[in-house]
């Protein structure tokens, strides 16, 4: 075996030792795999035209949908607030994946519960697990809150949250003033962004009910990130662009903090998050911006009864999308838009014209969440670049409206097409068809890279594969630089890889 | 006035649907704005009221559709006698799947899409029996505030009244949900009423309603019609109206029931003679051996 105690070789370097190699062929000889030649001549007819129409016949399979379960978002929605520990009723196979999912792409621990139901509690219902699992939670962790979502088990058997965490409290699991926000989140509806948006609701719900509102005379306002995989950096950056304009802004469910901690020797199970103080006084807020509306849309419909005003963006990226942003924030509070924010708008606006020359025209895919498939189409449309292929496995209606008045509004959108409801194996199938130059999308778009050599660029979630991008913002002007970036960079290392053997191999780009 | 919401759970067979629409329809006569949500599987809690075999249920219309989001409102909701609108969230087939997730599914989608909105009752007709929590929807927290148990002077039927009575235990000590009491549909059993009376008090509630056996409502339902409407001047139908009244006036009171065990179950009637004394020498002897 190549492998010692003296040079240990890493598994990239590993499986291709000859050792390994040999073992590869016999597997396949066992298996009785077809040969190289087989399988190149089914992989090349699966790119043709006539397997894209059976490919988009297809009714009863899908094949790797871009989008995850609700669970996940109600979990990242919980870690944004103050001492509050996510806890999920039901299996624990389940939250040991949206820990981990978390782990991977913020590269920090999350913590999570989950009260294990196994099959004596899928006959007789969860509730013992609830009153022991909010009993054991609550003095092995030390929450200040416990928030409090399913798995499909516990929906499919219809278990009642309120009422079982009414029982544990009656039981003396936790005290009963202690508070336990709920959502039931079962993931045959929707996706991560729903579960996101029932949790938020369900903390809106256990804070404002039964409230009276009296609203405040201070410029003070409550932004909601929604599902971001960049929310360690974009909630930054929306405070500080609040700070610049004197707007009082509390971010509802802010998990910059417990998804960023640093490495000096202290655990910290909790870290920053809304306080509960913060969510009291947010129900006097002169109203509430979503930066991704259609992912919290239940959430947006119970701030606008509880009589505030709800303002709905759709994951605003770049100079139109920001504008729109602090404009909208400008018309709720009254306050303007300070000179040192417009100066950031025209570095933008000025590092696009640069790069203009290599923007213009290229065409590109596209998949991900719903709000911010919207945001980075605008923003490739501002940029003159031309999207293609637009596919959002988790889409609904109103996306799906948007998204085909977004493109029709602007010459540069009109060759695209949405594919509402699509999963990753029909997009492999449409840049097989209808090749485009770049492919934007989270890491498992590079499945599609290496398959059709479409270069990947990857924004979005998952980033499994590439460290620390969560630790810059796509949101402010300054998101809007970074994505800028992110695909010039794509462009220009395809531009290089393309031209190494000729004259055209420039140092100057 | 505020939304109240109802259900009638009870045996399956002991004239759930048939009481209900009828009572409903008196309701309504009252004028009242009523949505009936049928959580049966077999979706006939509301053809008295649409004159129709079965109406389209959620769930088939899901099927078809690919998904419940795909579904409006509209797609889903029918309007028959006296402007009573009426749902049913249908489920699997006999055998198959999950017919109680398919009660939560289909109350849920009602919610959101606004279909309690400018009603006075809702109405929620139940299966048999709550065998499981998606049958117990119906009576969750911020749903249905009382129960109202169809029954008879049958043994299975005050059975099947005592176990659902257990399940609105459950559910009534951590949240809002009451019984709102006991409606005997006549099956001329020996002293029914009374009977019926026992049980009401043993669990903690009154028999709010005996309503007699009367060939009329046959009659009417080969017409696919309530009573109040096939022939509004009989004297059942001036019982379902006398009914609605008592539920009319109950305003989302009731109690918190005290089922009982099967032993004093039989004990009530062995007290009543409707059951004999238990010989334990014959248990389990074949006729020819005795």
């Amino acid at each position: 075996m190549p492998q010692s105690a003296e040079k240990v070789l890493d598994h990239a370097g590993l499986f291709k030792e000859p050792e390994y190699q040999e073992i590869f062929e016999r597997k396949k000889g066992f298996e009785g795999g077809c040969g190289a030649a087989k399988v190149q001549e089914i992989a090349d007819w699966t790119k043709t035209m006539e397997y894209r129409e059976i490919n988009f016949k297809r009714e009863a399979l899908v094949i790797n949908p871009a989008k995850a379960c609700q669970p996940l978002g109600a979990v990242l929605c919980a870690s944004g607030f103050e001492g509050t520990l996510p806890y999920v009723h039901g299996s624990q196979g389940c939250v040991a994946y949206f820990r981990s999912h978390f782990n991977r792409h913020f590269k920090e621990p999350c913590s999570a519960v989950s009260d294990s139901m196994t099959e004596d509690a899928a006959v007789f219902g969860g509730l013992n697990n609830m009153v022991d699992g909010l009993a054991n939670a609550h003095a092995l962790y030390k929450p200040k809150m416990i928030a409090v979502s399913t798995t499909c088990m516990a929906e499919v058997i219809g278990d009642d949250l309120d009422g079982f965490i009414k029982i544990a409290k009656q039981k003396g699991s936790i005290p009963e003033d202690f508070r336990v926000p709920f959502a039931h989140t079962p993931s045959f509806v929707g996706s991560h962004v729903t579960g996101y948006d029932n949790m938020l609701k369900g903390f809106l719900t256990s804070f404002w009910d039964g409230k009276t509102r009296s609203e405040t005379a201070a410029p003070a306002i409550n932004i909601n990130g929604g599902f971001d995989g960049y929310c360690v950096a974009n909630n930054r950056e929306l405070k500080r662009m609040m700070k610049e304009m004197g707007v009082e802004a509390t971010i509802i469910s802010d998990p910059s903090e417990v998804f960023d901690t640093p490495t000096d020797g202290e655990f910290r199970m909790y870290a920053g998050g809304t306080t509960a103080e913060q969510m009291e006084a947010a129900l006097n807020a002169k109203g509430t911006v979503f930066m991704q509306g259609i992912s919290a849309a239940k959430s947006a419909e119970y701030v606008e009864k509880a009589g505030q005003k709800a303002v709905s963006l759709n994951c605003p990226v770049g100079v139109t999308g920001t504008d729109a942003f602090l404009m909208a924030v400008s018309e709720l509070t009254g306050q303007p838009i300070p000179a040192a924010l417009e100066l950031e708008r025209g570095r933008l606006v000025d590092a696009i014209a640069d790069s203009q020359a290599h923007l213009h025209g290229k065409r590109f895919a596209l998949f991900g969440d719903p709000d911010m498939l919207l945001g980075l189409t605008a923003f490739l449309l501002e940029l003159g670049a031309e999207p293609v292929h637009i596919l959002c496995t988790n889409a609904t209606k109103e996306w799906t409206e948007k998204i085909n008045a977004l493109l029709a509004a602007s010459p540069f959108g009109k060759e695209a097409k949405a594919w509402p409801g699509k999963d990753l194996w029909h997009l492999r199938s449409l840049l097989a068809t209808e090749p485009v130059d770049f492919l934007i999308g989270s890491s498992h778009g590079k499945y599609l890279e290496r398959d059709i050599g479409t270069p990947l660029i990857r924004i979005g979630f998952p980033i499994f594969d590439r460290h620390h991008h969560h630790r810059f913002p796509i949101w402010g002007y300054q998101g809007g630089l970074n994505v800028l970036v992110k695909i010039l960079d794509k462009i220009f290392d395809t531009l290089d890889a393309k031209t190494s053997d000729s004259a055209s191999f420039d140092l100057v780009r | 006035m505020s939304l109240r919401q109802i259900a009638f759970y009870g045996k399956g067979g002991i004239g759930k649907s048939t009481t209900s629409q009828n009572t409903l329809a008196a309701l309504a006569e009252m004028g009242q704005k009523i949505l009936i949500v049928g959580c049966d599987p077999k979706a006939d809690s509301t053809r008295l009221i649409l004159h129709a075999k079965a109406q389209d249920t959620v769930l088939s219309l899901a099927a078809d559709a690919g998904s419940v989001e795909d579904l409006e409102l509209e797609d889903v909701l029918r309007v028959g006698y006296r402007d009573i609108r009426c749902v049913e969230s249908g489920g699997p087939e006999p055998g198959v799947g999950c017919a109680g997730r398919g009660v939560i599914t289909a109350i849920n989608f009602l919610e959101e899409n606004g279909a309690y909105d400018g009603v006075d009752y809702v109405s929620y007709d139940v299966l048999g029996d709550v065998v499981c929590g998606g049958f117990a929807m119906p009576i969750r927290e911020n749903k249905a505030q009382e129960i109202y148990i169809v029954m008879s002077g049958e043994m299975m039927a005050m059975y099947a009244a005592n176990n659902i009575s257990k399940g609105i235990l459950k559910y009534a000590n951590a949240g809002g949900v009451r019984l709102g009491g006991l409606i005997c549909n006549e099956r001329q059993t020996d002293k029914e009423w009374d009977l019926a009376d026992a049980l009401a008090k043993k669990l903690g509630t009154s028999l709010i309603h005996f309503v007699p056996r009367d060939n009329v409502v046959q009659h009417a339902e080969l017409r696919r019609m309530t009573v109040l409407e096939y022939d509004p001047e009989s004297k059942q139908a001036a019982e379902y109206r006398q009914l609605a009244q008592k539920i009319h006036a109950n305003k989302g009171n009731g109690t918190i029931p005290t089922p009982i065990s099967m032993e004093e179950l039989e004990d009530l009637l062995l007290e009543f003679g409707i059951m004999q004394k238990e010989d334990d020498s014959i248990v389990g002897k074949a006729k020819a051996v005795a």
